[in-house]
């Protein structure tokens, strides 16, 4: 299955995927949460009637239309890539992963692109009711598209309701509720969407503190501000709630993911989380030196967020890769074995089905069911192999969190000072609030990178490493694509930006 | 309801759901045939506007009818997807780049600060209009043709061609097909603008491109006919599963499926009747018997690639790795989930019409355009 392995071409494959996802990544979260806040805004307009309001709504709309553009572009890249670098991952898994995506366009797209010409263009032409009708619709819309490719993300986190299917070689659904209801789906839907209202919100309290900061623009710049600060409170508890579930979901199905998120490698019971450190870049699994440079620890928080116990037991990466008798883990390196033997049984099964020999392959399908479970390990080149990057997951993961309770802190205060008419006057906070809106960003994409680096090799968690999911592609072919994307995204964010950063200089009518 | 179907009636009436979603797709490129006509219809600035203002209302139709088209196949036939898109690959990746770049175009093309300027955007909408659905109509040509592909037994597949799928374009019939498709979008661009936009001399100006396209799309139509009708086809035993040349296969099919046949030549009236009404007649309404011929015609072509034993993707190297709505589908159960979901298509239809009728009730005019500084 996986022969002439190429590995330069899957990490080209993987760099055009990330590359893809992170650009696409810059836009998405904007426009889950600006959606809502635009429908917010003209909800408001039309149940006071008063048109500061409405060039409220159009203003921020002008700007969800620029970022919205450009997120539609990057989206379709997503879709095809699938099949265009990962052809082996569409076919062994399209019985299932395409689901999603098709109820994605059936539902979503078509709302979203349906509604959105009446919110741009349907002021003159609809009713106001069903203008403001609209405008909710597209917000509606663009989150059940999230709705719909979390689901699918999700699925490649924690694979459930489905079975392989040794006469097809791939995976097939078994229970289509089992993948729309998994914890681990709605999960990341509850976090990633919740995290794209927080950012809108940043988004707006940062460019109205701007306005504040030129003295330009101010009731525009207080209402703008009010509404976010609420929208953006709220989300980030959503997100710290959902983020908090995420991690306990994350040790039961992924717990090499969450050791590398501590840079952890000898598990214990009472786990310490690592507030501050410096994960050891020399450290291999198994040997004997420090993991940390230096750590400041908070004792046994880890075992509480992870298992709801004090004392709960963590495993590290040690663990997992080499086995602990003691808590009943079963190690890579034994994992590897009984998947090579489910491989070769498969292939045998194959075999002997094509030569009509049914005695023998009987017995190849009885050896392949022993160890099915353990079918995509036996595709892992070794056992280190299953260790994600730990530096670049601990670091990311730090910088995620630790930006998700400093909007918080964020979000408080200027509700706080807002309420006693001072907000205005603190151009400290009004800097930091700028400021806020580009860390909102940087959070974003830690965020991802958690969860997208964390959970390699797996294209689908235990089950598909990326090295078998890739196309038939020779390296030079990836390459050249990846490089075509690169300068085209990024001509494409430049003229975002300057259109961006021209209309927020314009500001909204009529102040 | 649909889990008590027969495994291959559901595989028919996924092809089915498929070749609709495709059919609509296809009429809805007049966004992309209108992109063409700017360079040569409008005579003003201001008349190129209200053209682009008119198709910016639609161009998030199409361009989310083509990734509903791709997920749709990839949920429904996931070995097409896989083998089409991993092996095809420069051909798909070439029309992606025109829809990427079309996807910016009307939202940044007049905006300030657009350091690339209008006119490169106009030539992005150009390019999607044109190489866009040129290497689609290639691409779709290769349903006829073949393409130079095998799968392992793994079903991985391995692509034949250092072109990777871009030697479609150099085929006579695909190259037919995709000219063809390039002047139907031209055409059913100038009939969709005419009857949308306020405006008398630019009207009569697109009611004249709209008979001349088409004049210019006839003799590839006919090329692509006749060829369909003597062609040797891709057949598939029932029996064994085994792939066959069959001379003149495509004319057998519309012969066994008269429906098809029927469709195929209503399809095609409708489109001369439409270009016909705009062309001889004072009538701007002619967009939607050409609209629905469009539909009906490649309804019909989709049914005869897919229908009656006929391999939908057939290789050209190895016929046993060709590709049937029977051996690339998903499986039993996907597709009777997927009936269900589906069964909520005629629902998002609905509210796309009667979003378009409340939006298109009054013409669109320059007046508008200029007073509104959303425009694009």
């Amino acid at each position: 299955m996986i022969e002439n392995l190429d590995l330069s071409m899957v990490n080209w494959a993987r760099a055009t995927f990330a590359l893809t996802a992170m650009y696409h990544w810059i836009f998405v979260p904007l426009t889950l949460g600006l959606s809502f806040l635009c429908a917010f805004f003209e909800s408001i307009y039309v149940k006071t009637g008063n048109p500061q309001w409405k060039n409220l709504t159009k203003f921020w709309m002008t700007l969800f239309g620029i970022n919205f553009a450009i997120g539609v572009a990057t989206g379709i890249i997503l879709e095809f890539e699938f099949g265009t670098n990962w052809s082996n991952y569409s076919w062994m898994v399209g019985d299932i992963f395409g689901v999603p995506l098709a109820i994605e366009g059936m539902f979503a797209f078509f709302l979203e692109a349906t509604f959105f010409a009446v919110m741009f263009f349907g002021w003159e032409r609809v009713s106001t009711r069903m203008h403001l009708f609209s405008t909710w619709m597209v917000a509606v819309g663009s989150n059940l598209s999230a709705l719909w490719i979390l689901v699918a993300n999700g699925w490649m986190q924690h694979p459930v309701g489905m079975n392989f299917n040794p006469d097809t070689a791939r995976f097939e659904m078994e229970n289509l509720w089992a993948v729309i209801s998994s914890p681990v789906a709605i999960g990341h839907f509850v976090h990633a969407t919740s995290s794209g209202f927080l950012l809108a919100s940043l988004f707006v309290v940062g460019i109205s503190s701007w306005y504040l900061l030129r003295g330009k623009h101010k009731k525009f710049a207080l209402r703008s501000i009010t509404v976010a600060c609420v929208f953006g409170l709220l989300s980030s508890a959503f997100v710290a709630f959902s983020g908090d579930e995420h991690a306990v979901l994350t040790a039961k199905t992924q717990p090499m993911k969450l050791a590398a998120m501590e840079g952890m490698y000898t598990g214990s019971s009472g786990a310490g989380l690592v507030a501050m450190g410096m994960p050891n870049p020399l450290k291999q699994p198994g040997d004997d030196q420090d993991a940390f440079v230096f750590k400041v620890e908070i004792p046994k928080l880890l075992s509480l967020l992870a298992t709801r116990d004090l004392n709960g037991f963590v495993p590290g990466i040690d663990d997992l890769l080499y086995g602990n008798s003691e808590q009943d883990i079963m190690g890579v390196d034994e994992k590897i074995v009984r998947g090579k033997q489910a491989v070769a049984a498969l292939a045998e099964y194959k075999e002997t089905r094509k030569g009509n020999n049914d005695t023998q392959a009987a017995a190849a399908l009885e050896t392949f069911n022993k160890h099915r479970d353990y079918l995509g390990y036996g595709h892992l080149l070794s056992v280190e192999h299953a260790v994600p990057p730990v530096s670049l997951t601990f670091y990311a993961f730090r910088v995620m969190v630790g930006l998700g309770t400093f909007f918080v802190l964020l979000f408080a205060l200027y509700l706080y000072l807002l309420q006693r008419g001072t907000l205005e006057r603190n151009y400290p906070l009004l800097f930091l609030g700028v400021l806020g809106m580009f860390l909102g960003y940087v959070a974003q994409q830690a965020g991802w990178i958690v969860t997208e680096v964390g959970r390699q090799p797996w294209a689908i968690q235990d089950m598909l490493p990326v090295t078998v999911a890739r196309s038939n592609l020779d390296t030079g072919t990836v390459m050249t694509t990846f490089f075509l994307f690169l300068v085209l995204f990024t001509v494409l964010l430049i003229a975002e930006l300057k259109i961006m950063a021209r209309q927020i200089g314009i500001g909204p009518e009529g102040e | 309801m649909f889990g008590s179907l027969e495994w291959s009636t559901l595989q028919q009436l996924w092809w089915l759901i498929v070749s609709v979603v495709g059919a609509l797709f296809i009429f809805l490129t007049f966004v992309q045939g209108g992109q063409t006509l700017l360079l040569t219809v409008p005579e003003s600035e201001d008349e190129k506007s209200l053209m682009i203002n008119s198709l910016g209302r639609k161009w998030e139709l199409t361009f989310t009818t083509l990734v509903l088209f791709g997920g749709a196949f990839y949920a429904s036939f996931p070995l097409f997807y896989a083998s089409s898109f991993g092996g095809a690959y420069w051909v798909w990746i070439a029309i992606l780049f025109t829809f990427i770049i079309q996807a910016v175009s009307y939202e940044f093309r007049t905006k300030p600060g657009n350091f690339l300027g209008q006119k490169t955007f106009e030539r992005f909408m150009f390019i999607n209009g044109s190489v866009g659905i040129l290497l689609i109509g290639a691409a779709v040509g290769t349903f006829f043709t073949g393409s130079a592909f095998t799968l392992n037994d793994y079903n991985l597949v391995q692509w034949g061609h250092p072109l990777r799928g871009l030697e479609a374009a150099f085929s006579l019939f695909n190259l037919s097909l995709g000219l063809f498709l390039v002047f139907l979008a031209r055409t059913l661009g100038a009939l969709y603008l005419s009857n949308n936009l306020d405006e008398p001399g630019l009207v009569q100006r697109l009611k004249s491109a709209s008979g001349r396209n088409f004049a210019y799309a006839l003799p590839f139509l006919l090329y692509v006919l006749i060829r369909l009708v003597t062609m040797d086809g891709y057949a598939l035993n029932p029996v064994d599963g085994s792939i066959f040349i069959e001379s003149n296969k495509y004319l057998h099919n519309l012969i066994e499926m008269p429906l098809t046949l029927i469709m195929l030549l209503c399809g095609l009236v409708l489109v001369i009747t439409g270009v016909m009404l705009n062309y001889f007649t004072e009538s701007v309404r002619g967009i939607w018997p050409a609209g629905l011929g469009t539909v009906l015609t490649v309804l019909a072509i989709f049914f005869l690639a897919g229908y009656n034993n006929t391999a939908f993707y057939p290789s050209s190297l190895d016929l046993d790795s060709s590709l049937t709505i029977y051996n690339a589908s998903s499986s039993h159960y996907t597709l009777t989930m997927m009936s269900y979901v589906a069964l909520m298509i005629p629902f998002v239809l609905g509210y796309i019409i009667w979003v378009w009728r409340q939006m298109d009730s009054k013409k669109l005019s320059l007046i508008e355009v200029v007073s509104d500084k959303k425009s694009y």
